[in-house]
C-alpha cells in the first residue's frame, strides 16, 4: 500500500539520479530514461488498480501524522492521472531517441523530464496544499529549464513570458495558501476542509476560493490569463513541446477540480458561474485565436486553450454526470493533444516545416503519417467513435440535464470551428499538392520506428478509448462519485476523527 | 588581480572550512545548522580557491565533477527514505541503528538524508561558480 503510493514519485527520482550520472555517456543516459518511463508506467497502472473498487490509499510521509506531516492520497482521479501522464511520459521518450537533437539530449533532457514526471505525479497524489505547491515548483522548474534548452532567440522570448506568469500565479496561489492558513490553521486538504465546514460562512473563504481560482487558472490557461501559452508552447521541439501541451495545464485543471470538490465545495454558489462564465470564454478565444494561425504549432497551442474550457465546464456544471465528463476529458485530452504535438514534429521532419503555407502533399509522401495525424485530429474535433466524441456528448448532455442550454451551444459551435481548424491543417498540408522548391524527405527505418511508432501506439490509445468508451465511462462516473463525496476522502487522511465533520 | 595575502589566507582557510562545514552537517540535527549550511560553507572553501588559483585548481581538489556530485548527493537522500520502506514503514519514516557512536551519537536515516543535501548543495554551487568563471576565464 505504501509502496504503491510512492513509487510514482521514486521511479522518476531514481531515473532522473541516474540520468545526472550517466551525463556523459549518452547511450546510457537513454537507456536509462527509457527504463525508467516503462517502470513509471508499470508503478502507475498498479496504483491505478489498488484504487479500482474505490479504496483511498493514504500514506504518512515519514510517519508524521496528518494533519501535521505531509500526506499522500490516491483515489481514481488522482491515480488515472498519473497513469495517463505516464503514458504520454513513455511516448515523449520514445520520440526523442530522433525527434531531439544530441546537443539538447548531452545537455540534460532526460533528467529534466523525469524530474517533470515526478512533479506531475507529486501534484496529483499530494493531498498537502502546501506540498501541492511545492510540487508545481519542482514541475515549473524542470519546465523552465526544458523550454529553453537549446538556448534558441525564439526559445528565450517564449520562455521568459513563460517564467512571468507562472511567477505569477506562484505567488498568488502563495498568498492563498498563507490566508487559508490564516483562516483555518491548517493546509492539510482533508483537515481544511472539516475546518471550513466547521465555521460559519464568511467572506474570507470566497477570497480564499479565488486566489486559488485564479492561481489554478494561470497554469490551467484558462481566459483571460492564457496568453503565456501560445506565446511559449510552439518554440521548444516538439518531443518537450507535447510533454507540456499534454500534461502541464491539466494539472491546473486537476489542482481545480481537487480543491473545488475537497475544500472550496461551499463557496461552489459563487465559484460556479464564475466558472462557466470562464469556461465559455476559454474556448470561444482558444479556437478563434486558432483559426488566425498559419503554423501548426500555434494552431494546436491555441486548441490547448479552447479545450481547457470544456474540462471547466464540467466543473462549473458541478453535477455528478459533468464531473465525470471533466474526468473524461482530461483523461482523453492528455493523450490526444500530446500525440498532435508529437505528429507536428513528424510533419516538420517529412515536410520540412511548420508553415502551412510551405507544406503540401504529405498524404502522397508519407500515408500512415497521414492517419497518425487524422485520429487524433478528428478526436480532438469530437467526431464519433473516437474518444473525444464520447467526452464531448458527456459534457453537453449533462449540461442539458442541467438546464444550462447557453454553454452547450457554445461547446457545441466551437467543436465545428475545431474540426474546420483541423480541416485547414489536412488540406494545406497534406492534400494541397507540394509547393515548389520543397525536397521530400522520407524517413529512414530508425526515424519510423522512433517517431512514428509512438505517434501510432497513442492512436490506438485514442481509437481504444472511442471503442470501449463504455469502460472508461464507468471508471469516471465512479471517479466523479468519489469527488462528490469529500467525506470519504477526509476519512481516509485523517481517520475516525473527521467522520463527524 | 592576484593578491598575495588572499591567496596564503585561502591555503589555510580551505582545511578550516571543510572541517567546519561537517561540524555543521552534524550539529544540524537538534540545532541551528545542517546539510544545507554545510554545503554552502563547504562550497565557499572550493570559492577561495577558484577565485584565488583559478578553476582547475579547485576542480583538482574535489573529489567529482559537480555534476556526478549533484547526481551522487540526490542518490544518497533518496537511499535514506528507502530503509523505512524495507522496514515496512511509511516512506521517509527515521531509523536510527541500536548503538550510538562516540561524539556525534546514535547513526540513523536523517542524517543519512542530510549528508545527501550537503552534497547535493555543495555541487550545485560550484557547477554554477565553475561554469560562470570559465565563461568568464575563456
Amino acid at each position: 500500500m505504501n509502496v504503491l503510493l510512492v513509487l510514482p514519485l521514486l521511479v522518476p527520482l531514481a531515473t532522473a539520479v541516474a540520468g545526472i550520472l550517466l551525463l556523459r555517456v549518452p547511450r546510457a543516459a537513454r537507456a536509462a530514461s527509457a527504463l525508467g518511463a516503462a517502470g513509471l508506467l508499470a508503478a502507475s497502472i498498479a496504483l491505478l488498480s489498488a484504487t479500482l473498487d474505490g479504496t483511498i490509499l493514504v500514506t504518512q510521509a515519514g510517519a508524521w501524522p496528518a494533519p501535521f506531516g505531509i500526506t499522500l492520497v490516491a483515489d481514481r482521479f488522482a491515480a488515472a492521472m498519473v497513469v495517463v501522464g505516464a503514458v504520454l511520459l513513455a511516448a515523449v521518450v520514445a520520440s526523442s531517441v530522433r525527434g531531439l537533437d544530441a546537443a539538447r539530449e548531452r545537455a540534460g533532457f532526460h533528467p529534466l523530464v523525469h524530474a517533470l514526471a515526478m512533479g506531475v505525479s507529486g501534484a496529483f497524489l499530494t493531498g498537502d496544499l502546501f506540498n501541492l505547491y511545492v510540487w508545481f515548483e519542482v514541475m515549473l522548474m524542470s519546465s523552465f529549464v526544458l523550454v529553453s534548452l537549446g538556448g534558441e532567440r525564439e526559445q528565450l522570448t517564449g520562455g521568459l513570458r513563460y517564467v512571468v506568469l507562472n511567477l505569477v500565479s506562484s505567488a498568488l496561489f502563495l498568498a492563498g495558501a498563507g490566508l487559508l492558513y490564516g483562516t483555518v490553521g491548517t493546509l492539510n486538504m482533508a483537515d481544511a476542509a472539516v475546518a471550513l465546514r466547521a465555521m460559519p460562512a464568511q467572506g474570507t473563504t470566497s477570497v480564499v476560493a479565488a486566489l486559488f481560482l485564479l492561481a489554478f487558472g494561470i497554469k490551467a490557461a484558462a481566459f483571460p490569463l492564457f496568453f503565456w501559452l501560445p506565446a511559449s508552447y510552439h518554440t521548444p521541439p516538439m518531443p518537450i513541446a507535447a510533454l507540456f501541451a499534454g500534461l502541464l495545464t491539466k494539472v491546473g485543471v486537476y489542482a481545480l477540480v481537487r480543491t473545488g470538490t475537497l475544500v472550496f465545495d461551499r463557496d461552489r454558489a459563487f465559484t460556479d458561474p464564475l466558472l462557466l462564465a470562464v469556461a465559455a470564454l476559454t474556448m470561444v478565444t482558444g479556437v478563434l485565436g486558432a483559426m488566425a494561425q498559419t503554423d501548426v504549432r500555434k494552431v494546436l497551442s491555441f486548441h490547448i486553450v479552447s479545450q481547457i474550457g470544456y474540462m471547466l465546464m464540467g466543473l462549473g456544471l458541478g453535477t455528478r454526470l459533468a464531473l465525470a465528463g471533466t474526468v473524461f476529458y482530461v483523461l482523453h485530452h492528455i493523450v490526444v493533444k500530446g500525440n498532435l504535438f508529437l505528429v507536428a514534429g513528424v510533419i516538420r521532419r517529412v515536410g520540412g516545416s511548420f508553415s502551412l503555407d510551405r507544406l503540401g502533399g504529405l498524404l502522397t509522401r508519407s500515408p500512415l503519417l497521414a492517419a497518425a495525424f487524422l485520429v487524433p485530429a478528428l478526436s480532438l474535433a469530437g467526431l464519433p467513435p473516437l474518444s473525444g466524441f464520447w467526452a464531448k456528448y458527456l459534457l453537453v448532455r449533462a449540461g442539458l440535464e442541467a438546464g444550462h442550454g447557453a454553454i452547450v451551444g457554445v461547446a457545441l459551435a466551437v467543436s465545428l470551428l475545431t474540426l474546420f481548424s483541423m480541416t485547414k491543417i489536412w488540406a494545406e498540408a497534406f492534400w494541397k499538392p507540394a509547393p515548389e522548391g520543397s525536397d521530400p524527405a522520407p524517413l529512414g527505418a530508425g526515424e519510423r520506428l522512433s517517431l512514428l511508432g509512438p505517434v501510432l501506439a497513442l492512436g490506438a490509445v485514442t481509437v481504444a478509448i472511442g471503442l470501449g468508451a463504455g469502460v472508461l465511462f464507468r471508471f469516471a462516473d465512479a471517479a466523479a462519485a468519489q469527488l462528490l463525496e469529500p467525506g470519504l476522502y477526509v476519512r481516509a487522511v485523517l481517520g475516525a476523527r473527521g467522520g463527524g465533520g | 588581480m592576484r593578491s598575495v595575502i588572499l591567496s596564503a589566507a585561502a591555503r589555510l582557510l580551505f582545511p578550516l572550512l571543510l572541517l567546519f562545514s561537517v561540524f555543521l552537517l552534524f550539529r544540524g540535527h537538534n540545532d541551528p545548522g545542517g546539510g544545507f549550511v554545510g554545503g554552502l560553507v563547504a562550497a565557499t572553501a572550493y570559492a577561495l580557491l577558484s577565485l584565488t588559483g583559478g578553476v582547475s585548481s579547485a576542480r583538482r581538489v574535489l573529489p567529482a565533477r559537480p555534476e556526478v556530485l549533484v547526481g551522487t548527493g540526490l542518490l544518497l537522500a533518496l537511499g535514506s527514505g528507502l530503509p523505512s520502506l524495507a522496514a515496512g514503514r511509511p516512506f521517509m519514516t527515521g531509523l536510527w541503528a541500536g548503538f550510538a557512536l562516540p561524539v556525534v551519537g546514535k547513526p540513523g536515516t536523517p542524517v543519512l538524508f542530510d549528508t545527501g543535501v550537503y552534497v547535493t548543495v555543495l555541487g550545485i554551487v560550484l557547477l554554477i561558480l565553475f561554469t560562470l568563471q570559465e565563461e568568464d576565464e575563456a
